[in-house]
């Protein structure tokens, strides 16, 4: 154990529930350098965007990720709506609103968990999932499904909400807001836990900016930047009161308790949409057709900013689709906050930008295996793969 | 009778079958009680309220397929996990549960099985090292290693609090300490420092949360158990239940008076007593967070050893001046 040797975490490892590839290079406890490697769940998503109409990749970009499925429909219906040139009602931006807060308090409440078992403290994980339950029944309340809830259409949201669903949201969040309290309390003071948090995994603030670090990640390090406020959407700041939540510590705790204010702020604003929800239409109808032109639409996802491009021809389908995930952004910031670290630190430190690598994943285009070609056929792509698992115990 | 009563002390009670029930037993109730304290059910369905879960674990992963690399040091790996059972199965044997023989020493209970003790109570953490240095993977290597920094950082204070009892005592014989203390009970009140201690030292030899830094899953996979599979993982399982039953019958027998009127009270006396230090270590294992190696050396060394060597000179001015 004297030299440093590589130690892989991933493409299957417990402390990752996705695929993806680090390579640590460690000296007994400590880590020297980390490198990724990404490229292994990539679905092609933006390439099928382009065979279907905008109807279709509205649903078929909401299964870009599970837990913010509705950060990513959100964002392209905005953004397809401002080619269109289509404006959706005060109601109907105000139910795409409360969807995507109570979307956030259903990630927040899990990733409070998750970095709970990463941390092997497995009675916090239990604790904030069973209460993750409550808004996961009010999400299926409300749109029908636990994930994936298929609430946003161009020109505005596909279900309204009746007076008794309403009283559901309020008697479940005031619920919620009752819990949340201990959880914070609970991540700030508990020995064994602050022991594993403060301090860990730091990003000081102008390396947050330089390494352009999104989402609660960045807020956890001071930078004042939430796509809420800052390019505001769903009816933010001019209608609905909201203020940014951030905090200077820099480390692991900080993003706890980012995010467990953020969750108090969440219910400030469910309560907010759902004692204010203005009457009338919920969505406007809107043309089959896109007119030529491209845009670039923002969303605040859980995780951070989340950017979708699109690229119209004037026809019922987009010319080009492009997703620009928080935790792409995240990446260079982990690694940063990786070297130097203990080993122990790794899931923690992984799990605290929230990753999501389904949102994430690229095709990585290996260019001199085969002579340069970026363009492979059928059969030569097979014939790669027979050659690849010939000599790695894997019959073809 | 005697050939009889040998053969009934090594079989049955303390014996074989007694630990391999016992242990499946006071697994059920960890799980149970961890599982209560997390707001869940624990096991349910296997036996009357899930009782039988442990040993249906059991027998399933003794028939799952067991699997050596082929890179792996194969007579040390295929070893150990039956050495280390028969090191704590040893242990359990010099628990002073029942003594046909009392007043007079055996093989099973003499000047000095306090050490014996706490000596086959340390074999599995070396089988741990050896299970994790001989699997030649990368995790289960990392895992070797943490166990050994882990022993060195629980093992002084673990030895330290127990003298404590024994030096009050006047004996290196735990049937000798536990009658001391059943005959002045309100001298376990002096002891308490070095209960606790011996309780957080017994958590981390147990290598349970918030001291299970060798095989943290999600660092290390299975950390020092991560190549072992199908049976040999099923023993490493039984070892570790077993470990925790003699683990809390060594600290009851010493700290809380051991086991005394004779085959059924006393019986009665060692369920009752590892049931409560059983509960211990599930609340410490639901209320804490795993703590990183190097926390946990210095938490042993400026808290746990200083703390264990004071009570230390507690006892000693106390049977110095007292009667």
């Amino acid at each position: 154990m004297s030299d440093t040797f590589v130690l892989p975490v991933g493409p299957q490892h417990p402390a990752l529930k996705e695929p993806t590839s680090f390579r640590f290079k460690v000296d007994g406890e400590y880590i020297v350098d980390a490198d990724l490697r990404l490229g292994y769940n990539h679905r092609g998503i933006e390439k099928g965007c382009e065979a279907r109409t905008y109807v279709q990749d509205t649903y078929l970009l909401e299964r870009v990720c599970g837990i913010c499925s509705n950060a990513h429909m959100t964002a392209f219906v905005q953004g397809v709506e401002k080619l269109m040139g289509i404006e959706p009602p005060l109601r109907g931006l105000y139910i795409r609103c409360l969807m995507g807060e109570l979307e956030r308090i259903h990630s927040h409440l899990l990733w409070l968990g998750v970095a709970g078992h990463e941390i092997g403290f497995d009675t916090f994980f239990m604790y904030t999932w069973r209460d993750r339950e409550v808004v996961m029944d009010l999400l299926e309340m409300v749109s029908g499904n636990r994930v994936n809830y298929g609430m946003q259409t161009c020109g505005g949201v596909r279900r309204d909400l009746d007076g008794v669903q309403i009283t559901q949201l309020l008697d479940g969040v005031a619920a919620l807001r009752a819990r949340t309290p201990y959880y914070l309390n609970l991540g700030a003071t508990e020995p064994t836990m602050v022991a594993r948090i403060a301090g860990v995994g730091k990003l000081p603030k102008e390396k947050a900016i330089e390494l352009s670090a999104v989402g609660p990640t960045t807020r956890a390090s001071g930078v004042q930047f939430d796509v809420r406020s800052d390019d505001p959407y769903a009816g933010f700041v001019e209608h609905i009161p909201f203020t940014i939540q951030t905090d200077n510590g820099c480390d692991v705790l900080a993003r706890v308790i980012v995010r467990a204010k953020e969750l108090m702020e969440c219910y400030n604003i469910c309560e907010w949409i759902l004692r204010n929800l203005p009457a009338g239409e919920i969505r406007v109808k809107a043309p089959r057709k896109v007119p030529e032109g491209e845009t670039v639409s923002r969303v605040e996802a859980q995780r951070g900013e989340l950017i979708h491009y699109i690229r119209a021809n004037g026809t019922d389908k987009p010319d080009r689709v492009k997703v620009r995930a928080p935790t792409l952004a995240n990446w260079p910031a982990t690694l940063y906050m990786l070297r130097g670290a203990y080993l122990a630190d790794i899931p923690i430190i992984m799990a605290a930008i929230d990753p999501c690598l389904s949102c994430t994943d690229r095709m990585a285009v290996i260019s001199d295996v085969r002579g340069g070609e970026k363009v492979w056929d059928w059969e030569t792509l097979r014939q790669y793969g027979i050659e690849f698992h010939r000599n790695r115990g894997i019959k073809p | 009778m005697d050939l009889f009563k040998i053969a009934l002390y090594f079989l049955v009670y303390p014996g074989l079958l007694f630990l391999f029930v016992y242990s499946t037993f006071v697994e059920w109730v960890d799980r149970k009680l961890f599982a209560r304290f997390q707001n869940r059910r624990g096991p349910l369905y296997t036996g009357a309220a899930g009782l039988l879960q442990p040993i249906a674990d059991f027998v399933k992963l003794m028939a799952k397929e067991d699997i050596v690399p082929d890179s792996a040091d194969k007579p040390l790996f295929n070893s150990v996990p039956v050495l280390a059972l028969a090191a704590v199965l040893a242990s359990g044997l010099l628990l002073p549960v029942w003594h046909f023989t009392a007043g007079m020493q055996s093989a099973t209970s003499f000047d000095g099985d306090i050490i014996v003790m706490a000596y086959l109570l340390s074999l599995p953490t070396f089988a741990y090292f050896l299970a994790g240095w001989s699997s030649a993977s990368m995790y289960a290597s990392i895992g070797a290693v943490r166990v050994l920094t882990l022993l060195f950082s629980y093992e002084v204070p673990m030895f330290l609090a127990i003298l404590s009892p024994a030096v009050l005592a006047g004996s290196w014989r735990m049937a000798v300490i536990a009658e001391y203390y059943q005959q002045h009970p309100l001298m376990l009140l002096w002891n308490i420092g070095a209960f606790a201690v011996a309780v957080v030292a017994l958590q981390a030899k147990l290598e349970r949360v918030p001291f299970d830094i060798p095989e943290a899953e999600t660092e290390l996979v299975g950390g020092t158990f991560t190549e072992y599979s199908g049976r040999k993982l099923a023993l490493f399982r039984l070892l570790t239940d077993v470990q925790m039953v003699t683990g809390a019958g060594f600290l009851a027998a010493l700290f809380l008076g051991g086991f005394p009127g004779g085959l059924v009270p006393g019986f009665l006396w060692l369920v009752v007593k590892t049931l409560a230090i059983v509960f211990i270590l599930a609340a410490i294992k639901a209320v804490t967070a795993r703590i990183r190696i190097d926390q946990m050396v210095s938490f042993s060394w400026s808290y746990l050893a200083p703390l264990a060597l004071l009570q230390l000179v507690v006892v000693i001015l106390v049977r110095g001046y007292l009667p």
